[in-house]
């Protein structure tokens, strides 16, 4: 427990608050509305792949000019740290889910642009700056004016009285809210949800996006909506490949023929066990056929497959340039709309992307975050300011929660990395690597373990370009980790995702490391992009994952003499099983590095919560 | 005697190389060298037992240090050395006859585990001697001063003393030898029989659609594997590879050939699979005395996961592995690191080693241990040839087997 509570090496203890702060003074409607927007978002958009949930177009500022966070990021950014108190305050939990959602302004303000309407003049010269040049005043604003201020008032406020408040803010946005909706009407899919809205909105105040907090005084009302809305908020379930109609139904759709391999694991039958190597094949021969994909995500898809593009980011950010460049060369059909046309587009390469590669849970985002940016399109808008606007959407999606956000981790870890340290990282992670370069680069003192394990042994890789920065490191595997902890003073992890629970879902045997860490006293920092984040929960490794290639670990690459297993295939009682990803229990993780701040693993689901899905992308 | 010191002196190169594999193999080839050793043996007329003792001492010593991480041959040479005075004992109160027999006591019973059952009049003396074998009253009684004189390492004085007073002894000088041959034969048929005699335990352990994991490979998990699969128990095994070796390959196929329904899954994947586990089934280099096991690189990963699902994690071995020593920092101490082209390629990173520039010391340093300790906190259960045993019992199983006096193998001139 102790490295956890080490003393912060900032200097300046007012800058660290990145993640959440309290708002100064109680919210009302002229902080929730930054100068540059004029449409209130619908409380109701709530996190769902059924486009009745996708919430009313807005009046869009959205085809501003993209970012330029990269300069942002290299000017020195304040150290963030969580700060507990923080969530309890309730007029903190409004401001963060009921205030309009910027969807120009980067995360980095988002929780601040109320409190920076408020005090436009403290705009304290940040570093951040560049990043908000276009929305306003910088989040480093509330510098001078600590929440501890406003903090005591809070107090004072009974229970009811806040809720009270609640209320009434809610209904006034609410009816804002309906006006806007009905105004904006276009496509006749979100119809039925707008109508809806607007009933409910006539009814009863709107459902609240942290239904939690407030379920007692929803039930209250009697809503029955709201119980349904809850539902929907449940992540869609996944596919089950044990169920054989669906399996049977999604074949027929498939694109790539994929044979079930022969030796199935008993276990996995609830995931997909296919054949490696003949897709390719089957792939590079239908290039011709399968013109409903545009070559771009063609492309993508062929080197998701071949393992040419690996981690979580990398996939990621191939993924959302090869939309890019097919909303570039996509022409809207005569007779249809482009809100409505090109998300069955994108559904089409969603799904040949998948059946090269199962998507990750971070790819998953990205792709809501699509989704949810296209009917936000006004009908107004020309089809090439729309496709502008996408485009200019996506690379800000990639900047801002991708690049950013891991320069933004960088600077927050390496505040936790002393002289004299012994890091140990598993496998090879992106922003871990940047950590190091980072601490590397401000003459930190320290040694790194890279502990590597089959079949990819992707740490030889992070080895030769640590080595190539002049960084000590000691290479060994998996196996030894037990011998090598002893001289470890810190392990730095990347995650694919982060689900609610607190679990850390990453690459397989990260949570082994974790575990023996944990027994070692070592401290665990997970590193993790917020955007990787997800509402799901689990608990173990095996209700969902995904399998990669059995006969990689038939192979042991660089010893022939190892060949036991070269006709596995033929046995018929053996079977050979490649997790690509476990679940780390969170009682290993001793914190959680976000770009919002250093978290505890209890406190995602607060970031999943009140930062909601859809407001973090 | 030439022959048999080049006999000793290959299999001492033969050790420092690690040109043998398995403890197994260890403790055979050792029973054997000193059984020759002792058959080829000099003996004097008087002091026939010290002679011995101190000869094979000198000769253990030597095979000890050529080998130290290989416990195995400590034990050997130890249990040798607890034969011969066992031996001697029986000779001793053999010639002594009905002067002991009156002090033949409860302990009879105790006796019987030491594959020795003719011999009961030895046990008693034996188990004054013994400082971990609690003496009953009258021997307390009447050996007071022999105990009090048996601190560590001085008791072979005190057997001396009163085998000298037996006058007939020159007559037994084949005797002497004779007897221990045949009981260092009868301990390298007990190594070779240890597996069946733990898989004859294996249907007390397993039961119908269990799913056992075990790392790496051992013979004797095999054979207990493959017992409760002859014994018409349907189970199923994970194979967790191994790393750096793999010999979780081989294992597996071995599996899958008998029938067993195998899956093979990274050394990552153990902590994944694990929560769909029943039992955990290992191999172990050496078990030492405080229930603590030497085991293949992993192992101790493996028992983490396994106590924090509440898996059982059982470890076989057989008597030879058991080392009556106390471990001391045994991750470091007991460990040896093997060879780094076993997890890189030779000249892979050669361009990385460059000794010429920066501070001169290397950037990249290769470790690959080939052992993990496992406390015994960790372990559920021991299965040996003599049945399944506590980890907090360990210690006692061993004065069985072991002379508290030769726990230091260790000439007294060299000490």
């Amino acid at each position: 427990m102790d490295p956890r509570r080490l003393p912060r090496t900032v200097t300046d203890p007012k800058v660290r608050h990145v993640g959440f702060f309290a708002p100064v003074g109680p919210p009302d409607e002229s902080m929730s509305s930054p100068p540059r927007q004029t449409t209130l978002s619908p409380p109701v958009a709530g996190y769902s792949l059924s486009p009745v949930m996708i919430p009313p177009p807005r009046h869009l500022s959205s085809d501003n000019a993209p970012l330029s966070p990269l300069i942002a990021a290299d000017s020195f950014l304040p150290v963030g740290s969580y700060n507990p108190s923080e969530f309890s305050s309730p007029s903190a939990t409004e401001d963060f889910s009921e205030d309009n959602f910027s969807k120009d302004t980067g995360w980095v303000l988002n929780e601040n642009s109320g409190k920076a309407a408020l005090k436009q003049n403290t705009h304290a010269a940040s570093g951040l700056t560049p990043v908000i040049t276009n929305e306003g005043p910088p989040m480093e604003a509330q510098k001078e004016q600590p929440p501890a201020s406003s903090k005591p008032k809070k107090e004072k406020t009974t229970k009811s009285e806040r809720r009270a408040l609640q209320e009434a803010q809610r209904t006034a946005k609410a009816a804002a809210n309906a006006g806007g909706s009905k105004k904006s009407a276009a496509a006749s899919a979100v119809v039925n949800s707008a109508n809806a809205n607007t009933k409910k909105v006539a009814k009863a105040p709107p459902r609240k996006k942290d239904s939690s907090s407030v379920a007692a005084s929803e039930k209250k009302g009697g809503d029955r909506q709201t119980d349904k809305d809850r539902k929907k908020d449940i992540p869609h379930p996944r596919m089950q490949f044990d169920d054989e109609d669906q399996v049977e139904k999604a074949k027929k759709r498939s694109v790539v023929k994929q044979t079930e391999s022969r030796n199935r694991v008993e276990l996995f039958r609830h995931l997909p066990q296919y054949e490696h190597g003949t897709q390719l094949l089957d792939l590079e021969s239908k290039f011709f056929q399968l013109d409903t994909v545009h070559p771009a995500i063609y492309a993508v898809g062929l080197r998701f497959l071949t393992g040419d593009i690996s981690g979580g980011n990398a996939r990621c950010i191939a993924m959302l340039q090869a939309f890019q460049e097919s909303i570039k060369d996509y022409f809207t059909p005569m007779e249809k709309e482009l809100t409505r046309d090109l998300p069955t587009k994108i559904n089409g390469y969603v799904s040949f992307l998948i059946q090269c590669r199962p998507l990750s849970i971070s790819m998953g985002n990205a792709i809501n975050f699509l989704k949810h940016k296209i009917p936000e399109l006004p009908s107004t808008m020309s089809e090439s300011e729309a496709k502008a606007s996408l485009l200019s959407d996506i690379d800000r999606f990639i900047n801002e929660k991708i690049i950013l956000a891991e320069k933004v981790i960088a600077r927050h870890a390496v505040t936790k990395i002393r002289d004299g340290d012994v890091l140990l990282i598993h496998g090879s992670s992106s922003v871990v690597e940047m950590i190091f370069l980072c601490a590397q680069e401000l003459g930190k003192q320290f040694r790194v373990v890279i502990v590597d394990s089959r079949p990819k042994l992707e740490g030889r890789m992070l080895l030769r370009r640590l080595l190539g920065k002049g960084i000590s490191c000691t290479y060994t595997h998996l196996n030894a980790i037990s011998y090598i902890m002893h001289e470890v003073t810190r392990v730095f992890l990347g995650a694919s995702s982060v689900l609610s629970n607190g679990t850390v879902y990453s690459r397989v045997g990260n949570a082994s490391v974790a575990m023996v860490a944990h027994q070692f006293h070592v401290p665990v920092l997970v590193c993790c992009e917020a955007y990787k984040f997800h509402k799901r929960v689990q608990l173990d490794s095996i209700c969902f994952n995904e399998l990669g290639d059995p006969d990689d670990i038939a192979r042991v690459s660089g010893k022939e003499d190892i060949k036991y297993l070269n006709d596995w295939a033929s046995i018929q009682n053996l079977q050979l099983l490649n997790l690509i990803y476990d679940a780390t229990p969170s009682d290993y993780i001793s914190m959680i590095i976000t770009e919002y701040g250093m978290i505890p693993p209890t406190s995602v689901p607060v970031i999943v919560q009140e930062y909601g899905e859809h407001l973090l992308i | 005697m030439p022959e048999v010191n080049s006999l000793v002196n290959e299999f001492l190169i033969k050790l420092k190389k690690r040109k043998i594999e398995g403890s197994k193999a260890t403790a055979k080839l050792t029973a054997e060298v000193l059984r020759s050793f002792i058959s080829q043996k000099r003996l004097p007329h008087t002091n026939q037992a010290d002679a011995l003792i101190e000869a094979v001492k000198a000769v253990g010593e030597e095979l000890i240090d050529a080998n130290p991480v290989e416990l195995a041959v400590g034990n050997i040479v130890r249990r040798v050395l607890h034969i011969i005075r066992e031996e001697d004992l029986s000779l001793t109160t053999a010639a002594v006859g009905g002067l002991s027999l009156s002090a033949e006591s409860d302990n009879e019973d105790d006796v019987d585990q030491d594959d020795h059952p003719a011999l009961s009049a030895t046990a008693v003396a034996a188990a004054a001697r013994s400082t971990l074998r609690p003496p009953s009253l009258q021997t307390l009684l009447e050996d007071m001063p022999h105990s009090t004189a048996v601190p560590q390492t001085s008791s072979s004085g005190g057997d001396s003393e009163g085998k000298s007073k037996s006058a007939d002894k020159n007559l037994k000088t084949r005797k002497l030898k004779h007897n221990v041959i045949e009981a260092v034969n009868e301990l390298i048929q007990d190594i070779s029989t240890c597996h069946e005699l733990i898989a004859e335990q294996a249907v007390e352990h397993i039961h119908q659609n269990e799913v056992i994991l075990t790392l790496g490979s051992s013979r004797t998990v095999t054979e207990f594997l493959c017992a409760a699969k002859e014994k018409k128990r349907s189970f199923r095994v994970f194979v967790a590879e191994g790393a750096p070796r793999y010999q979780g390959h081989a294992l597996a196929k071995e599996l899958a050939a008998r029938g067993l329904q195998t899956t093979i899954i990274t050394d990552s994947a153990v902590f994944a699979m694990i929560s769909r586990v029943n039992m955990v089934i290992v191999g172990a280099h050496a078990v030492m005395a405080n229930g603590g096991v030497i085991a293949p690189v992993g192992m101790n990963m493996v028992a983490l996961a396994a106590q924090r699902h509440a898996v059982p994690f059982v470890v076989l071995a057989g008597v030879h592995k058991l080392c009556p020593l106390y471990p001391h920092n045994p991750e470091v101490l007991l460990n040896e690191l093997k060879s780094p082209s076993e997890l890189l390629d030779f000249g892979e990173f050669s361009d990385c080693l460059d000794f010429g520039c920066r501070s001169g010391s290397p950037l990249l340093h290769v470790v690959n241990p080939a052992f993990d300790y496992v406390p015994p906190n960790l372990v559920s259960l021991f299965i040996t040839d003599t049945g399944g045993h506590n980890p907090s019992y360990m210690y006692r199983l061993l004065a069985d087997y072991y002379s508290a006096d030769d726990l230091v193998v260790r000439r007294r001139s060299a000490s």
